[in-house]
């Protein structure tokens, strides 16, 4: 997570203009200033306008479905190698944001650049959606499931060959699931099935990697063992973007936090953005931080 | 041995059988689809609203199949693109839409009075009156389905399994969802032969609720339930020649033996006999 790393993965091409960068970390003004840098070249817009070392490029992007806004003139930015977590209560647009990064869902109105293509468009995005929006009587096996990654990129028409099942393999040995490789999906514990999706968006080896409450009802456990691995990821290079509603682990994964109630409240790292303030300002007054939390928070912010 | 081969000396007898075994094939494998799906209701909504199409065709002397598949097809559409755009849920969507179109079949068929009796065999299936025109659209129309299915295997299987994650790896899921939408529209005509509108939705559900019980993998289960459906199609023909029945009726209620039987002996649960007994046990300790 250190600031060196980052700056490996800045292969700044001469050719293309870097966008201006804000590069403070200050809680970021609840108003985005995003008119400051609209595009007036739209034939520009499709060789993309962010740097090359900008994962996601977001700005002033309103969303919603049936006509109903849900995220309203979001903007921020993540770059390439980061761990970013976007809290925020129930309700407030986090997997919707998530759904419009990952090309799921068409944004009404501003900019939205991933890995260098518009949403949906490029490749390398992995995608691990809401656990508890799945058919878990399915009557498929661990192993069908992570094969299931490689399916996208092989085309209509073709079956998953040998190298395909090694793939899918290796990535459950690297989320410790292989002994389960043979068990119905619905048999595994809400962590188990949770390592289970990982492992199939990893078998894509993906450079951005999307995770949708990736520790809703997963035992502690499970949770450690799913950071542990998502951090070895980053530490190759590979960009997350995870939502949750768990305030206790932000401190300590996440390199920056995304603060949403349908529009960005603060964005930065934890220790700025982990206040009082953000956090009423996100969760309404109504926000309970336990005493473990608020010690992790405090330890965070020294 | 008599008692089987005695019925095939008929020819109307062997094209029945031909027919049932494949309408039972292609139903039963559809028919995974729709139980994985949820695709109940809307297989029994196209069943309905395939009615108008066929009473349509009837009053302008074009081949009613051909009819039938026209509106089934819209319809299943139709259906798929409201649920999509808007909030309105599916199962409402479907209610309004195909009983709209079903009572549209009805007023038309209220209209031409002495051709009533014609059109009551597609509304509960008369297998044994299927000629060899209807036999070549029966093959033709299954042999489609089949491959259909074969071709978009692993890409139905995604996008049933999670359509959203299906989605984001860049599977076309709209698209697949009106694929499975025509095929099934596509079997519904097909089946009409054997079943019926009333009865269809039974030979889509049946065999795959049956085979759900005994497997746990999705190529297995496509196996048992087209077994079970096949199996159903033949010994209900039997039992309909036998018992001078309707044959869409003892068909269906052959599968749904298939599936009590299933239910009871599924390894997927405690079986249903396990719970049974032990519920007697508990009953008996209670009362000493």
């Amino acid at each position: 997570m250190s600031d060196e790393r980052r700056h490996d993965h800045r292969h700044v091409d001469p050719g293309i203009p870097a966008a201006p960068q804000d590069h403070s970390h200050a809680v970021t003004p609840v108003k985005p200033h995003l008119h400051e840098h609209v595009d007036h070249h739209p034939a520009r817009r499709r060789e993309g306008k962010g740097s090359p070392n900008v994962a996601i490029l977001c700005e002033g992007m309103c969303a919603g479905y049936y006509g109903r806004d849900v995220l309203d003139e979001v903007t921020f930015e993540v770059l390439r190698g980061e761990f970013v977590g976007i809290i925020g209560p129930n309700g407030s647009g986090k997997s919707t944001l998530l759904k419009v990064i990952a090309g799921l869902l068409e944004p009404q109105c501003g900019y939205v650049e991933v890995l260098g293509a518009p949403p949906g468009h490029g490749t390398g995005v992995g995608y691990v959606p809401q656990t508890e929006l799945v058919n878990w009587s399915f009557p498929v096996s661990v192993f069908d499931v992570v094969l299931m990654g490689v399916y996208g990129k092989l085309g209509l028409f073709r079956r998953p060959g040998a190298a395909d099942k090694r793939a899918a393999e290796a990535a459950l040995d690297e989320v410790g699931m292989r002994d389960y490789a043979g068990a119905q999906i619905g048999e595994l514990s809400g962590g188990q099935q949770q390592r289970v999706f990982v492992a199939r968006s990893l078998v894509q080896d993906p450079q951005l990697l999307l995770l949708d409450e990736p520790i809703a009802g997963v035992d502690a456990t499970s949770q450690h063992a799913i950071f542990t691995l998502l951090e070895e990821r980053q530490k190759r290079g590979m960009t997350i973007v995870a939502t949750t509603h768990d305030l206790s682990c932000v401190a300590t994964w996440f390199d920056k936090v995304l603060c949403l109630n349908h529009r960005v409240i603060a964005f930065g790292p934890p220790s700025e953005v982990l206040t009082d303030e953000t956090l009423s300002a996100t969760f309404g007054s109504h926000v309970l931080v336990i005493p473990e939390a608020q010690a992790a928070l405090r330890s965070a912010q020294h | 041995m008599d008692f089987l081969l005695a019925p095939l000396q008929q020819e109307f007898i062997v094209r029945a059988l031909i027919a049932s075994t494949l309408i039972g094939l292609v139903c039963s494998v559809v028919g995974v689809y729709v139980v994985l799906r949820n695709l109940a209701f809307i297989g029994d909504g196209i069943a309905h609203a395939s009615f108008a199409g066929i009473v349509i065709a009837y009053l302008f002397k074009f081949n009613l199949y051909i009819g039938g598949l026209i509106v089934a097809v819209l319809t299943a559409l139709g259906i798929g693109a409201i649920s999509r755009r808007s909030d309105i849920s599916s199962d409402t969507a479907i209610g309004v839409m195909f009983t709209a179109v079903f009572a549209l079949g009805v007023l038309l068929m209220s209209r031409v009075r002495n051709y009533v009796v014609d059109l009551q065999d597609f509304l509960f299936g008369n297998v044994l009156s299927v000629d060899r025109t209807d036999i070549m659209l029966v093959t033709g129309l299954t042999i489609g389905v089949l491959l259909v299915v074969f071709a978009f295997y692993k890409e139905l299987l995604f996008a049933s399994f999670d359509p959203l994650m299906a989605q984001a790896s860049g599977l076309p899921t709209v698209a697949l969802s009106n694929l499975l939408l025509v095929i099934l529209a596509v079997t519904i005509i097909v089946s009409l032969q054997a079943a019926g509108i009333v009865l269809v939705a039974a030979l889509l559900v049946t065999p795959a609720a049956a085979a759900y019980q005994l497997t746990n993998r999705f190529d297995g289960m496509m196996a048992v339930s087209a077994a079970i459906g096949v199996g159903s199609a033949i010994v209900g023909l039997y039992a309909s020649y036998y018992l001078n029945a309707a044959s869409g009726s003892t068909i269906v209620l052959t599968a749904t033996l298939c599936f009590f039987l299933a239910l009871a002996f599924s390894p997927k649960r405690r079986s249903l006999l396990t719970q049974v007994l032990a519920a007697r046990r508990r009953v008996q300790m209670a009362a000493r």
